[in-house]
C-alpha cells in the first residue's frame, strides 16, 4: 500500500540504536538463551507431575532418540545461516545408510549385494552424504538455480533411489560398523549422545570462533559485502552444503544403527521438524543471523515437549496436531515477547 | 496545470505557506530527534533542507509524509492542519516523496507502477490496453520519454526518479521532497533532472530539495533551510548566505574550503599500481592508469564512464577481458578479490549498501572482515585484538557512537562508509582504492574520510579516488578523466573544477 512505509528513517534508527545499545546486545544473546526458561519450566512440571519423569533414564532416552534430528538441525542451521536451505536432508538421512546397507548386507536375506565388507558401512555412508552435499553445491553454486527448488527435486530424487534400491522394503539385520554408533556405550551413556554434544561443542566453537564460521554469518548477512572482503563465497556455499550432507549421513548412520534397520521411508516429512526446530531456536531463515546453542534449545523443547506429552498418556494420534501447535505457539509467543520478526 | 495553491489562497493577502512545521519535537527513547523544529516553505519555491548526517533532516521527511507522528508541534499545509496518520490518501494527494531508495516494484511495468491498486476501478477486471493508455497519456503529459510496458527494474536510475515524480503528481499532491535525488546520477542527468524541476516549479508545483551537494543548492534552489543537532539554525535567500556561511551553519564550526587538502606530492617512484591496456567487456577499453607510493589518483568521469569497471577490475571484483594490473609489481589472479588483498590492496566498493557491509553484524566484524589473518593464534579468532583493532579503526575514523559490537544497520549513512573504510585500511594496504567514498554523507564526515585517505598517502600508500565529486577530486595530485570507456584526459597541478567538469561531460579537453 504504502510504498513509503519500508523507507528507513536513518535518524529514527540511529538515535533508538544510540539509547539501547546495551539493550539491543542483550537481545542478540537472549536470542539464544530465549527458550531455556521455557525448557527448564517444562522439565520442572514434567518432574512435578510424573515422579518417573526426572530421571536418567528418561533423559539419557530422550536424548538418543532425538540424536539423529538434533545432527539434521545442525546441519539445516549451518546451511541457513549462510543463507540457503537443503531440504534434501531428510532423503539423505535415509539414502546414505540405505547405500551403505544394500552394498554390504549379504545377498539372501534381503536385497543385498554383499559387494564390499561390513567395515566400510560408515565410510560409504559418509561418502554419500558428502556426494549429495556436493551435488546440491554444483546446481546451487555452480547452475545458480534456487536452493528451494534444487533441494526439492534431490529430495523426491533421493527417496526415489532409496524406494528403488530396497524395493520399498526394509534393510534390516544391519551389521558391522554400521550398528556401533546407535548402540555403543561411551563412559556409561549412549555414544549417539557423545557425538550430539561433540558435533554441537565443534559447531559452536567453529561459528564463533574461527574464520570459515563467521564467513557463514558474513555470506548469509550479505553476499556481496562478504565478496567484496574477500570471502570465498561460493566455495563457503559448497563447503556447507558438503558438511550439511555429511551430517545427515552421520544422522542417518545413529538412527539405522539404534534400529538396525533402514526403512525406505526413514526420514520422510522430518525436515519439517527440523525447520521447525531451528527457527524457534532463533535461526533466521534469511540468513546471518542464529547460534547453535539455540538451535539444540530449539530442538530439545520439541522433544522435551513430546516426552511429557508421553508421560500425559496423551494418544499417538494427537501427537501430529500437538508438535504443530507447539511450533506456532512458540513463534507467537517470540513475536509478541521478543518482536522477532525474520520468521 | 494550474497552480493549486491559488485555490487555497487567503482573502487579499498572501497564499499560506504550503507547509508550515511549527516547534515540531520528536523523541525516539533517550534521543531528540528533533527539537523544537521549525520549516516555512512558500508555494512555487525549490526550498532547500540541508543539514548533516542525523541533524534530523530524515526526522521531518518522515513527519511531512505522514510517516510518524511528531511528539509536540503542529504541521499545517497551505493552511490547513494535517491530516490524521491513517488517512495515507489524503497525504499522498498533499505531499510526495522521491526517496534515496526506489519505491518503484521493480517487476512490474512502468504502467502498473504509476497505478498500484488503482490499476481499475474497485469491483472491476483490470483492462491492461486502458491502462497503458492512461500511463503513457501521464508520462506524455509531464514529458517524460518511457516505454510503459517495460519493467521498471530496466528503468534507469533517473527514468525511475522521473516516473515516481509523475506518479505523486497524478496523485494530486503538488509538494514534492526530493531526498537526495542526485546521489546516483551523473552530471548530464543532473542536468537534465534540474531542468524538469524548474519546469514543474513554473507550472505552480513545490519542492523541497535535500542533498549534501552544496553546488546543487546553489544552482537550483530559491531558499535554504538549515538544521543542525536536532535543530533549526536558520532559513534564508539563498543569495543571501555566502557558500562558507551555509558550510558554518551546518558544521557549526569553520570547515577549511579554501586550503589544499594534498599531502606534498611524492618523488618519482615505481608505481605500485600499473594498468596497462585494460579492457573489460564494453565497459572500457585500453586503460592506463598509474599510481605511485603516497600519490593521490583520481579517475574520474560520468557513471557511464566507465571508471568503476576499472576500479572493479583492479580490485578483483570483475574479471578483465585483456591488458595487465600490476600491484608493486605483480599480477594478482584476475577476478579474485582475496588474492587482489593479499597483494596489498584495500578498497571501498562502489554500492556501501550492497557491497559495503553487513548491516546484521557488528561494527568490528565488519572493520575486520577481510583480515582474519591478524586475529587469529592458532586458527582460532581472538575477539579482544578484534576489539582492539575495531577501537583503533575508529577512533583514527571518529566513528559514531564508539561503540564496536554495535550492529552496521543502526549506523547513520556517514558512519556506516566510515566502517567501510575502516575495512579497507584494516590491512594497511599499500594500494588504496576508493569507489565514490563521501557519496551521501554529510560535509564533516566527507572530510574525515578524505583526510583519513590523505594520512594513508602520507604513510606511502598509493589511493586511487573513484569518483565524480569534485570535493574529493580536490584530494588529489592527479586526475584521470574517463568518457564513455576511454580515458580522455589527464590533470594534475592545479585545475579550474570546470576545466575537469567539461572533460567528465567529454565536452572538451584541455
Amino acid at each position: 500500500m504504502t510504498d513509503a512505509l519500508t523507507v528507513p528513517t536513518q535518524d529514527a534508527t540511529r538515535s533508538a540504536s544510540a539509547g539501547s545499545r546495551t539493550a539491543s546486545i542483550a537481545i542478540a544473546r537472549m536470542r539464544d538463551f530465549a527458550l531455556v526458561p521455557l525448557i527448564i519450566a517444562i522439565i520442572i512440571v514434567g518432574s512435578v507431575l510424573y515422579p518417573a519423569f526426572a530421571t536418567r533414564a528418561t533423559f539419557q532416552d530422550l536424548l538418543s532418540n532425538m540424536a539423529w534430528i538434533a545432527l539434521m538441525v545442525v546441519a539445516e542451521s549451518l546451511i541457513l545461516i549462510t543463507g540457503k536451505m537443503d531440504l534434501s536432508l531428510e532423503s539423505t538421512v535415509g539414502l546414505a545408510p540405505g547405500i551403505a546397507a544394500w552394498l554390504t548386507l549379504p545377498k539372501g536375506i534381503n536385497h543385498g549385494l554383499h559387494a564390499i565388507p561390513g567395515f566400510w558401512a560408515i565410510p560409504i555412508a559418509l561418502a554419500v552424504g558428502a556426494a549429495i552435499g556436493a551435488i546440491n553445491g554444483f546446481l546451487i553454486v555452480r547452475l545458480r538455480i534456487n536452493a528451494f527448488i534444487v533441494t526439492l527435486g534431490m529430495l523426491i530424487t533421493l527417496r526415489g533411489v532409496l524406494t528403488g534400491i530396497s524395493k520399498g522394503q526394509t534393510f534390516f539385520g544391519l551389521t558391522g560398523s554400521q550398528m556401533y554408533l546407535g548402540s555403543a556405550t561411551w563412559l556409561g551413556f549412549p555414544a549417539s549422545i557423545w557425538v550430539v554434544v561433540i558435533i554441537f561443542a565443534i559447531g559452536i566453537f567453529v561459528l564463533a570462533k574461527t574464520r570459515v564460521g563467521r564467513s557463514l554469518y558474513a555470506v548469509g548477512g550479505n553476499l556481496d559485502a562478504a565478496r567484496a572482503s574477500g570471502i570465498r563465497t561460493d566455495r563457503v556455499v559448497w563447503v556447507v552444503l558438503i558438511i550439511g550432507g555429511l551430517l545427515a549421513a552421520l544422522a542417518g548412520i545413529i538412527e539405522s544403527g539404534t534400529l538396525a534397520s533402514v526403512t525406505s521411508n526413514m526420514g520422510s516429512g522430518r525436515i519439517f521438524d527440523v525447520f521447525a526446530a531451528a527457527v524457534i531456536g532463533g535461526i533466521s531463515l534469511n540468513g546471518g543471523k542464529g547460534s547453535l546453542f539455540g538451535a539444540f534449545t530449539g530442538v530439545l523443547l520439541l522433544n522435551l515437549i513430546f516426552k511429557v506429552l508421553t508421560f500425559a498418556g496423551v494418544p499417538d494420534q494427537w501427537f501430529d496436531f500437538l508438535n504443530g501447535a507447539v511450533i506456532l505457539v512458540v513463534l507467537i509467543g517470540q513475536r509478541i515477547v521478543g518482536g522477532r520478526t525474520d520468521q | 496545470m494550474t497552480s493549486s495553491t491559488e485555490q487555497h489562497s487567503t482573502v487579499g493577502g498572501h497564499p499560506p505557506p504550503i507547509v508550515e512545521a511549527v516547534k515540531v519535537t520528536k523523541r525516539f527513547g533517550a534521543t531528540t530527534a528533533l527539537d523544537s523544529a521549525e520549516l516555512t516553505v512558500e508555494p512555487g519555491e525549490i526550498h532547500a533542507l540541508v543539514g548533516r548526517n542525523g541533524a534530523g533532516k530524515s526526522t521531518l521527511v518522515s513527519i511531512l509524509t505522514g510517516l510518524e507522528e511528531a511528539d509536540a508541534g503542529a504541521v499545517a499545509f497551505s493552511g490547513r492542519p494535517a491530516p490524521p496518520l491513517s488517512d495515507r490518501h489524503a497525504w499522498r494527494s498533499i505531499v510526495a516523496c522521491v526517496y534515496q531508495k526506489s519505491t518503484i516494484i521493480p517487476e512490474l511495468s512502468v504502467a502498473e507502477n504509476l497505478f498500484v491498486n488503482d490499476q481499475a476501478d474497485a469491483g472491476r477486471p483490470i483492462s491492461w490496453r486502458r491502462l497503458r493508455s492512461r500511463a503513457a497519456e501521464l508520462l506524455a503529459a509531464w514529458e517524460l520519454d518511457v516505454d510503459v510496458r517495460v519493467k521498471a527494474k530496466e528503468l534507469t536510475v533517473e527514468q525511475r526518479q522521473m516516473v515516481e515524480i509523475a506518479r505523486s503528481l497524478s496523485r494530486g499532491a503538488r509538494f514534492i521532497i526530493l531526498d537526495e535525488p542526485t546521489a546516483r546520477l551523473d552530471a548530464a542527468a543532473i542536468n537534465r533532472l534540474f531542468s524538469r524541476v524548474r519546469a514543474l516549479q513554473e507550472q505552480g508545483v513545490t519542492f523541497l530539495y535535500i542533498s549534501h551537494h552544496l553546488q546543487e543548492i546553489f544552482e537550483l534552489c530559491q531558499t535554504v533551510t538549515v538544521y543542525r543537532d536536532a535543530r533549526h539554525i536558520v532559513t534564508a535567500p539563498i543569495a543571501e548566505l555566502p557558500r562558507a556561511e551555509l558550510v558554518i551553519a551546518m558544521t557549526g564550526e569553520q570547515v577549511s574550503e579554501t586550503s589544499d587538502p594534498r599531502p606534498p606530492a611524492p618523488p618519482p617512484a615505481e608505481p605500485i599500481l600499473s594498468v596497462r591496456g585494460l579492457t573489460v567487456g564494453d565497459a572500457c577499453r585500453d586503460v592506463d592508469v598509474d599510481v605511485r607510493p603516497g600519490e593521490i589518483v583520481g579517475l574520474a568521469g560520468a557513471v557511464s564512464s566507465g571508471k568503476f569497471a576499472v576500479a572493479n577490475a583492479i580490485v578483483g571484483l570483475q574479471r578483465p577481458s585483456s591488458g595487465t594490473v600490476l600491484v608493486e609489481g605483480r599480477a594478482p589472479r584476475r577476478g579474485d578479490v582475496a588474492k587482489a588483498l593479499l597483494a596489498g590492496l584495500g578498497f571501498v566498493p562502489q554500492d556501501r549498501h550492497r557491497e559495503g557491509f553487513v548491516g546484521g553484524m557488528s561494527m568490528a566484524e565488519n572493520i575486520t572482515m577481510a583480515v582474519p589473518h591478524r586475529l587469529e593464534r592458532h586458527g582460532v579468532l581472538s575477539t579482544k585484538r578484534r576489539t582492539e583493532l575495531a577501537q583503533q579503526a575508529i577512533q583514527r575514523l571518529d566513528i559514531v557512537p564508539p561503540r564496536p559490537e554495535q550492529p552496521v544497520a543502526a549506523l547513520s549513512g556517514g558512519n556506516q562508509q566510515k566502517v567501510v573504510m575502516a575495512r579497507a585500511l584494516a590491512d594497511e594496504p599499500r594500494l588504496l582504492v576508493l569507489m565514490t567514498p563521501t557519496a551521501g554523507v554529510d560535509v564533516k564526515a566527507k572530510q574525515t574520510l578524505m583526510d583519513t585517505a590523505a594520512d594513508a598517502a602520507r604513510n606511502g600508500s598509493g589511493v586511487l579516488v573513484v569518483s565524480d565529486d569534485l570535493d574529493d577530486l580536490r584530494y588529489c595530485h592527479r586526475v584521470v578523466v574517463m568518457f564513455r570507456g576511454a580515458v580522455v584526459g589527464e590533470f594534475s597541478g592545479t585545475w579550474q573544477d570546470q576545466q575537469l567538469v567539461a572533460a567528465m561531460e567529454g565536452i572538451e579537453v584541455s
